[in-house]
């Protein structure tokens, strides 16, 4: 039988794969490298606003969130629909606010204590009143640099 | 000795498991671009006594409880107002100290004298939504911009970029010092051309 198997010289060889895992390795890497984990869970409905006229925001450690929406809908049973304030990973009121901008200000490195950012992260759906008051919070603490993170797109499709 | 010699480890499953890291590290991926409007807040501290602004020079924009708009007392569609706001800040109608060289607006003497006294006051409702706000202040932001832009292209033609992208550069972490400090002073120039008066008034209450 085995005479039968015999393979033709003119065969082409099998494809080499020996360098398959370090193809895959380099994109492991990149990927590793590229990652930002999410530090806190959003517990918010988060979709920003668009807007085009927009810059970077500065690098993360100088950099504190403040996230505000509608509960998501596994706490909103809990919570209710009404719009809230996410300070890390708890849901908080308006006052608590000033007490969490003091408290990441002491956590940073001195030399960043007065160049740093509160970026608000606010669902589109959210009513200005909360806003302003967080704002006025902010201004309370002399937290003044702020920013409002939106996503890349026209402003049109912040208007139904 | 020569015989026995040690068997090589069985790397093929290598490809799977770095498969599997890869995978994981994909699905986590949020290749995090955050950017936004920066914005500086007023200090608390009251001023003992403001400085008198003349009407004229103060461009209103309210955005009401149902997000309608009403610039200087009229109402306005958003995609009206960055035209509106550019008109008003490059007005220029002033007169001898406080004229414009290089405003370029119709010189409507019931408008703004020049860009450095022209302030734009943004008001809203409690129960504006912030979408809406967030369009207005993009449409603000965009006036200040084409005008910056129109200067800095005038002013610098030799460098081939607008105002935005220069300050982007500017910001950016990877632009060597020299040229930091090549751009600074230009930018620094345009920005006092136009400086950003846009002030975010305290919402009022909603009535009715």
């Amino acid at each position: 039988m085995s005479k039968f198997k015999k393979k033709k010289s003119g065969d082409l060889p099998p494809v080499n794969t020996a360098s398959l895992p370090d193809i895959v390795f380099m994109l492991l890497f990149f990927f590793m490298v590229a990652t930002v984990m999410r530090d806190s869970t959003l517990m918010v409905t988060n979709a920003l606003p668009a807007a085009d006229q927009i810059q970077k925001l500065d690098k993360k450690d100088r950099v504190m969130y403040i996230y505000a929406g509608k509960p998501s809908s596994r706490y909103m049973d809990k919570y209710g629909t009404q719009a809230r304030i996410q300070l890390n990973d708890k849901f908080a009121s308006v006052s608590e606010v000033g007490a969490f901008v003091l408290a990441e200000r002491a956590s940073k490195r001195q030399e960043l204590q007065n160049v740093l950012t509160t970026a608000l992260k606010v669902d589109g759906e959210t009513n200005m009143g909360l806003i302003s008051d967080i704002k006025q919070e902010l201004r309370k603490v002399n937290a003044l640099k702020i920013n409002y993170t939106t996503r890349v797109g026209e402003y049109t499709q912040n208007i139904d | 000795m020569a015989r026995r010699s040690s068997q090589e480890v069985n790397a093929g499953s290598m490809a799977d498991i770095a498969f599997l890291l890869l995978i994981f590290f994909l699905v986590t991926t949020t290749i995090e671009t955050d950017s936004g409007i920066n914005r500086k807040l007023p200090p608390m501290d009251e001023m003992i006594d403001p400085p008198i602004i003349k009407e004229r020079n103060i461009f209103t924009v309210v955005v009401n409880k149902n997000n309608q708009l009403l610039v200087e007392e009229k109402p306005m569609n958003i995609s009206d107002i960055r035209s509106a706001a550019i008109e008003f800040l490059d007005n220029g109608a002033g007169q001898g100290e406080e004229a414009c060289g290089y405003c370029k607006g119709n010189r409507d003497p019931s408008s703004s004298d020049n860009p450095e006294k022209a302030i734009i006051s943004l008001k809203n409702d409690r129960e504006t939504s912030y979408k809406v706000y967030i369009a207005v202040q993009n449409e603000l932001v965009a006036a200040y911009n084409d005008l910056r832009n129109r200067e800095f292209s005038i002013l610098y033609p030799s460098i081939n970029m607008s105002f935005v992208e220069a300050n982007k550069k500017y910001s950016d972490p990877r632009t060597s010092l020299s040229e930091k400090q090549k751009l600074k002073p230009m930018l620094d120039e345009v920005k006092a051309m136009y400086p950003q008066k846009l002030s975010e008034a305290e919402p009022s209450k909603t009535n009715s």
